[in-house]
């Protein structure tokens, strides 16, 4: 199927992904025990609409969601972060084309090729770009920012790693075709 | 000689991803200003028909189309979805999916919105349209303010704006309480005749749809049209049966009774039949009941003592709820939309707590346990299966719960084989879920809560979207898992359910029980049936026409005898 | 799950009857003053700006109370940390050291440390009231209307509404898949090792991911046979004309811009030294 853009489906799926990544950054974020750092199942499911909906949406639905959530929730956005969310959710969507998950293949290539993107972008994304907006727009101490953000990067790119390939695997086994299907007696 | 708006010849529709194609030949003319109604149960074809109509099919579902389909003249295909939704105005089976708009008015407005009419000429159509559909105080409410009718209301005035020449319902009765869909139906009719718009309902409800006049109906079976006739006519034929479809209930009990139906009139609407005539047979109902079928005797399962619950703004929305379901019962819960049936659901497997009261199980007190605990004994099955399955395995999804409560793989596997045995879904255990039918799905998630053996069974609206062949198949496996010896709850909105199927209704309204008895008594009282937003059924309605001596005592032996029939006879659908 | 979320308070204000578009510029701008400037007369004068708009909404403090909670703690939290890993910040960024008491290593606590994360602090509560009152005198109805106002695609703004009109449905849907799960034993509590959690949430989370894409399908066709995307642009009913009130607005804000830039770079540094100008 032929995938444009902006068409009404992508602006739809970012809508709805914006909202459900508000709502798994609020209420799914799994408490590691280590303080102040969770398990962030939203970036799991931001890689998951990145590969099926393509770059755009990821931008989108990581920089409105993430916005959203903090204005909703917490009064004011983060906008350092913010942008990150939305980096990182225009580089995983950077292989839709070559995983293309609507086939509903997805196996060690496709897992390699995703992850390697995704540990790669939120390198970038966490350990280097969130500081530096952080210095630059909040004028915070530089060891601090770091560690921050080295830790929430951590534990993302594992995040994603794990979580966004399951959930990647689960919506791959969607769309296999069911034809080839027996009864067991 | 009338208009044709639409024709349908030698048309074919084959989806890309299927490998059979949905339509096969369909020849069909509907006229300017006629009202048709098409049934057929799912997988007949009739969505992807109503799809051909609005455009969806071949624009949004792609596939392979042979043979013509002319709306308004034009060949379908040659134009785009958007000059066919100038043509065609779609009410969506799904009113929260279909309300797009933040509020009610911006919803209506939205197509004008599209049309890039000023904000101001906006404004006054959109107040135009919602009076005209009586939605007019609502205009800046949120959609979970309004109740399903009026989350309809706002649906039919978003099309109605546009002042399209073709009307086009996809199950516009799918989510409605019974009493909300009688005025939907008479809405229909009213603007059907007002507006003289050419108008389709797809539903598979016909004794409702048949509420008001229609001009003729459409049977669909395996993507073809197997009946295309006036309304009596198909009533006084076989047509329905054949396809287990459900007919109207006072046809099937003149059908038992021994009547000749004639092919000639006033069989659609029981106001007008020739009572007269059936008169004497129905004097004469088969008696069947069983006696001695009282369950008194059994010991009180659930209590419910003197339940309240508040909203956290303080709100209450039930109060002074008791009563006591006895082990092995079958129990429907019955009323209006947000009266609190599901809440009170809530309350009773421990998701909500009660403001006061008691919730006793087995003479243990249970009010203030934790959900986990109150999952030993109560299981909760709910109205979507989507909502509640995360494995992509069957057989995972049926172990979750037993695998969550560390019981050993070895006693795992035995319990969940025999589990989908009990459930017909055995063979299947090793497909992905995703393979299933909706049906087969809400089986899946019925034989998760199952395999942790809940002495209670509480289902939210188990029914909800099923068409009456999947319909009777989920209903006669829950009387079986009755009959083991599990006390079943059910909320429903569907009439025919609770008078088959249970023994027991309990009524909520205006926050608290406003009855508790057999439903064929619910619904053969006047007082109750309007509090609570029910319909009184067509049988009582039949026996008071035709002066019958007792009317409540024939709706029970006409479900009685129905019962014989379907168990013993050849209406009797067997589970898979 | 009780957390409560930030929502429109429908009032009688000179704040509330300004345009979306207007309230989301002046936002931008405002938060781009306070985020760009570490001068603190600037950000004082901000702040104490912010109060006289937030008493003119007509909003309470206790409305909005909960956020406020968790932004105290968030800010007393995120101002520990900076102590800890940078105390003598401000002495780096003043150049001057006035020690106030004395403690072990580098944590000695100095007058340019305090007024370093008082600046610190200052920003947030320069920003707080102004995003506060941003999302509760703006009607949700108005908010993709005004971004496509402000020059955001139709499209792009037209996916901030659905998002603003599901977040409620999705959150009940998260609640009630939650509760399902629960009742089959699944234990969301930190009573359980991580794996465990992890696997936990999972089960609600797939669900719920699931559910919601299925949506995705019914509302692109119920837009779609209702005309959208027909045209290049598309008009809004819930859009208002500007009136003069927003102009002023606008303009206020535009000018508070450009001064905090002008006297923040004037000097060729974003802080203002009063040790410096004591000397």
């Amino acid at each position: 199927m032929k995938k444009n853009l902006f068409s009404t489906k992508t602006i739809v799926a970012v809508g709805i992904g914006a909202a459900v990544f508000v709502i798994l950054g609020r209420f799914a974020a799994i408490p590691t025990g280590v303080p102040n750092t969770t398990i962030e199942t939203s970036y799991a499911f931001l890689a998951l609409m990145s590969i099926v909906f393509g770059p755009a949406a990821g931008l989108l639905i990581g920089f409105i969601g993430h916005a959203l959530k903090d204005l909703l929730f917490y009064g004011a956005p983060w906008w350092s972060w913010v942008a990150v969310s939305g980096f990182v959710g225009l580089c995983f969507g950077l292989v839709w084309k070559k995983i293309n998950i609507d086939e509903g293949v997805f196996a060690k290539k496709q897992i390699i090729t995703f992850n390697i993107t995704q540990a790669t972008a939120q390198a970038i994304g966490w350990f280097l770009l969130a500081p530096v907006l952080d210095i630059l727009i909040y004028a915070e101490p530089v060891n601090k920012v770091f560690t921050q953000a080295i830790v929430a990067g951590i534990a993302n790119i594992v995040s994603v790693g794990v979580l966004g390939t399951l959930l990647l695997l689960a919506y791959a086994k969607t769309r296999v075709k069911t034809g080839s299907l027996q009864k067991d007696a | 000689m009338k208009k044709p708006m639409i024709s349908f010849e030698n048309y074919s529709f084959h989806y890309r991803s299927q490998a059979e194609p949905t339509l096969k030949n369909i020849n069909l003319t509907i006229y300017e200003g006629e009202k048709i109604v098409i049934v057929g149960h799912s997988g007949s074809g009739k969505s992807t028909l109503a799809h051909c109509i609005n455009g969806l099919v071949p624009f949004s579902y792609k596939g392979t189309i042979s043979g013509s389909l002319k709306i308004a003249g034009k060949e379908a295909k040659d134009q785009n979805i958007f000059a066919l939704s100038a043509l065609v105005g779609t009410v969506l089976q799904d009113p929260d999916g279909q309300f797009i708009g933040l509020t009610v008015g911006e919803d209506i407005a939205f197509s004008l919105e599209n049309d890039c009419v000023e904000t101001d000429v906006m404004q006054r159509r959109t107040l135009e349209a919602a009076k005209l559909l009586d939605i007019d105080h609502r205009l800046t409410h949120r959609v979970h303010q309004l109740s399903g009718g009026q989350k309809q209301r706002t649906a039919l005035a978003g099309v109605m704006i546009d002042n399209v020449p073709i009307l086009l319902f996809d199950e516009p009765l799918a989510n409605l309480d019974p009493a909300a869909g009688k005025y939907a139906i008479e809405l229909i009719d009213r603007i059907h005749q007002e507006a003289k718009t050419t108008t389709i309902i797809v539903e598979h409800r016909l004794e409702d749809v048949l509420h008001r006049k229609a001009d003729r109906i459409i049977v669909m079976n395996e993507g073809q049209i197997v009946g295309d006739m006036p309304p009596n006519e198909l009533l006084a034929s076989d047509i329905l049966a054949k396809y287990t479809l459900r007919e109207p209930l006072y046809i099937t009990a003149l059908k038992h009774a021994g009547c000749d139906l004639p092919a000639d009139g006033g069989l659609e609407h029981i106001q007008k039949l020739d009572i007269d005539e059936f008169k004497d047979k129905l004097n004469h109902f088969p008696n069947t009941r069983a006696p001695g079928k009282t369950r008194h005797d059994a010991a009180p399962i659930l209590e419910l003592r003197d339940l309240h619950f508040s909203y956290r703004n303080g709100q209450q929305l039930l109060k002074n709820i008791s009563t006591v379901i006895s082990k092995g019962e079958m129990v429907s819960i019955v009323g209006k939309n947000g009266t609190g049936k599901t809440t009170l659901a809530k309350l009773l497997c421990g998701f909500e707590n009660p403001a006061q009261g008691r919730i006793v199980y087995n003479g243990e007190d249970m009010t203030n346990n934790t959900i986990k605990e109150f999952s030993l004994r109560v299981g909760m099955v709910m109205q979507n299966p989507n909502q509640m399955i995360s494995k992509h395995m069957i057989f995972d999804e049926v172990a979750l719960g037993l695998r969550v409560r560390g019981v050993p793989e070895a006693e795992i596997k035995q319990q969940v084989n025999r589990t989908l045995k009990i459930c017909g879904l055995y063979p299947f255990r090793n497909w992905p879920v995703s393979a299933l039918s909706f049906g087969q799905k809400k089986r899946v998630t019925i034989a998760a809560i199952l395999v942790l053996k809940p002495e209670v069974m509480i289902l939210d609206e188990p029914t909800a979207g099923q068409d009456f062949r999947h319909y009777t198949d989920i209903m006669e496996f829950l009387l079986e898992l009755n009959r083991q010896g599990i006390t079943i709850l059910m909320i429903t909105h569907d009439m025919h359910l609770m008078l088959e199927y249970t023994s027991r209704a309990i009524v909520i309204g205006n926050g608290t029980i406003l009855a508790d008895d057999t439903p064929a008594n619910i619904l053969t009282d006047r007082e109750v049936t309007k509090l609570a937003h029910l319909k009184e059924t067509s049988l009582y309605a039949l026996a008071v026409r035709a002066g019958l001596e007792h009317p409540r005592e024939f709706v029970q032996q006409f479900i009685d005898y129905d019962r014989e029939v379907r168990q013993h006879g050849s209406r009797n659908v067997i589970l898979s | 799950m009780a957390a409560e979320m930030l929502s429109y308070l429908d009032r009688n204000s000179p704040i509330h009857r300004l345009t979306g578009a207007t309230k989301l510029l002046c936002f931008l701008m405002w938060s781009a003053a306070a985020m760009l400037t570490y001068d603190t007369r600037i950000l004082l004068a901000m702040f104490i700006g912010s109060l006289v708009l937030f008493k003119l909404s007509r909003i309470r403090v206790q409305e909005v109370s909960f956020v406020l909670i968790l932004i105290l703690l968030f800010l007393m939290i995120n101002n520990i940390a900076i102590y800890l890993f940078s105390p003598q910040e401000g002495v780096n960024i003043y150049g001057t050291s006035h020690q106030l008491v004395h403690l072990v290593g580098r944590y000695n606590m100095t007058l340019e440390q305090l007024f370093y994360q008082f600046n610190i602090t200052l920003k947030y509560f320069t920003v707080i009231p102004a995003a506060l009152l941003f999302i509760v005198t703006t009607n949700p109805s108005e908010f993709a209307a005004s971004l496509n106002r402000i020059g955001v695609s139709y499209r792009i703004s037209f996916a901030v509404a659905i998002a603003l009109r599901y977040i409620p449905d999705i959150q009940r849907d998260f609640q009630t898949i939650a509760q399902a799960q629960q009742a089959r034993g699944l234990d969301m509590s930190r009573k359980e090792t991580l794996g465990r959690r992890v696997k936990n949430t999972a089960s609600i989370v797939v669900p719920l991911i699931f559910s919601s894409l299925d949506r995705i399908e019914v509302i692109s066709n119920a837009m779609e046979l209702r005309g959208f995307g027909k045209n290049n642009k598309r008009t809004w009913y819930s859009a208002r004309p500007f009136s003069v009130g927003d102009f002023i607005a606008m303009a206020g804000v535009a000018v508070l811009l450009a001064v905090t830039l002008i006297v923040t770079f004037y000097d060729g540094n974003r802080f203002y030294n009063p040790f410096l100008a004591g000397v």
